[in-house]
């Protein structure tokens, strides 16, 4: 066998098909009951009985928490779709470990919030549908119409 | 040693050219095991993208042709492989935590990941959360911008900073609800900020002022009753009004110091808050 060439451009982590579609990073929080179980272990399942290649994670806090430089490696690369919890959360705790997400390039599944199905879908859809919030939003669906205070808070 | 000193161990489960893929079963029960054991691991099939290789020491697992690992030209990379052929998911997550320890990779799992994560997008730099917080979890950059400085002196399970927040740019992204927990934050959210309903407003105005009085009864109470007993059950009645009115675990509160300890941190606090402010003052005048 030849041996494996271990470099940025190994085959070990890519291939050659053309065209790529977006990585696929699942996180699977381990160390909360935040995430539902029956769902995370759900998208691990499918993912796992799908033949494509993926990263997984024990756990995006951690990781950020040790500023792991994995964050900066899982950060770069190209487009990326992402398995873990809020596309907020996800967004800055990249950020605090000094490996940002690129805001056109990333899509952030949640879940904490949709089903299994739903976040399998998204991710072997080779469409990305960035969803890193930009600037400081606030959710307009919450506003009473007439309230002008709430109103003004809101970017223009 | 600080967690942020140590390396991580990088996994990878390769299934493509010179090796058996795992049966689908065998495959999740591995990664499964992998993942509750706190290890990051990388399924690379020939298909699709994965992160980029960096230097961080890789353990290629594989059920590799004739049953021997390969040898590996590692480009600057520190890579063992491992032949995982009949092994069940528990001996590879031993041949996973052996491999971790020869490498002296970092444990994953010693510590419940609970630390503020900050949204920039909203945070104005006001330095309440580092006057706030009594464990010095808070801290500024060099250029006098606020910062997570100490995410493991948080007090696990705590949000209290994010209470006190008047933006609501302090997450917790493991806490049950938002904003908090990094939901998009809501005008109701807004509103409930403006309306200061934080700690220190339910307590009736500043914490520390009103610690600093409790302080100061306490001592005139002992030096005239020594009553002990009645100095305790007016802490405890303080400490479960917090406990209900910002989620801190009661054995956060619990666990506090003495008031006067708290006094003397809040102070230490307040006067770093102070200074980045007045730097940042400073700053703007440049």
């Amino acid at each position: 066998m030849q041996p494996f060439v271990v470099s940025r451009d190994s085959p070990l982590y890519k291939s050659t098909d053309m065209p790529m579609p977006p990585r696929i990073l699942y996180c699977h929080c381990a160390y909360a009951q935040v995430v539902p179980r029956e769902v995370k272990e759900a998208v691990l399942k499918k993912l796992s009985e799908s033949g494509v290649a993926f990263d997984a994670v024990a756990d995006l806090c951690e990781l950020s928490a040790r500023r792991d430089p994995a964050l900066q490696r899982l950060a770069e690369g190209g487009a990326v779709k992402i398995a873990a919890c809020y596309p907020r959360a996800v967004k800055w705790l990249f950020a605090a470990a000094g490996a940002a997400l690129p805001l056109d390039s990333a899509e952030v599944l949640n879940m904490r919030v949709q089903t299994a199905d739903e976040v399998a879908a998204a991710l072997f859809d080779s469409v990305l549908h960035p969803n890193l919030p930009t600037g400081k939003s606030t959710d307009a669906a919450a506003l009473a119409p007439n309230d002008s205070t709430a109103q003004a808070a809101l970017p223009q | 040693m600080s967690i942020q000193d140590q390396t991580t161990l990088r996994v990878v489960l390769y299934e493509g050219d010179g090796s058996s893929p795992l049966a689908a079963a065998e495959r999740l029960a591995t990664l499964t095991a992998l993942l509750d054991k706190g290890f990051a691991v990388t399924r690379a099939t020939g298909h699709g993208r994965v992160a980029p290789a960096d230097r961080t020491t890789h353990l290629v697992l594989g059920r590799f042709n004739g049953g021997q690992a390969p040898e590996v030209e590692a480009d600057g990379v520190k890579v063992r492989c491992r032949d995982i052929t009949g092994m069940d998911a528990a001996a590879i997550t031993a041949t996973v935590e052996s491999a971790r320890v020869e490498s002296k990779s970092a444990q994953p799992g010693e510590w419940k990941p609970w630390f503020p994560v900050i949204d920039y997008d909203r945070c104005t730099n006001c330095m309440q959360c580092l006057s706030f917080c009594l464990f010095g979890v808070y801290g500024v950059d060099a250029g006098q911008k606020i910062q997570v400085q100490n995410n493991d002196n948080c007090k696990t399970n705590c949000p209290a900073c994010s209470r006190v927040c008047p933006e609501a740019a302090i997450m917790f992204p493991k806490y049950k609800s938002g904003p908090i927990n990094g939901d998009v934050v809501s005008a109701e959210d807004l509103q409930r900020e403006k309306m200061k309903v934080d700690i220190s407003a339910l307590l009736g105005g500043d914490v520390y002022s009103m610690l600093r009085q409790r302080s100061e009864r306490a001592q005139t109470r002992f030096s005239k009753e020594r009553d002990a007993n009645k100095a305790l059950t007016e802490r405890q009645k303080c400490l479960v009004k917090l406990a209900q009115s910002g989620d801190i675990p009661a054995e956060v509160l619990m666990s506090l110091p003495s008031p006067d300890e708290i006094l003397r941190r809040a102070e230490e606090a307040k006067a770093k808050a102070q200074a980045a402010i007045a730097a940042n003052e400073a700053l703007k005048q440049l």
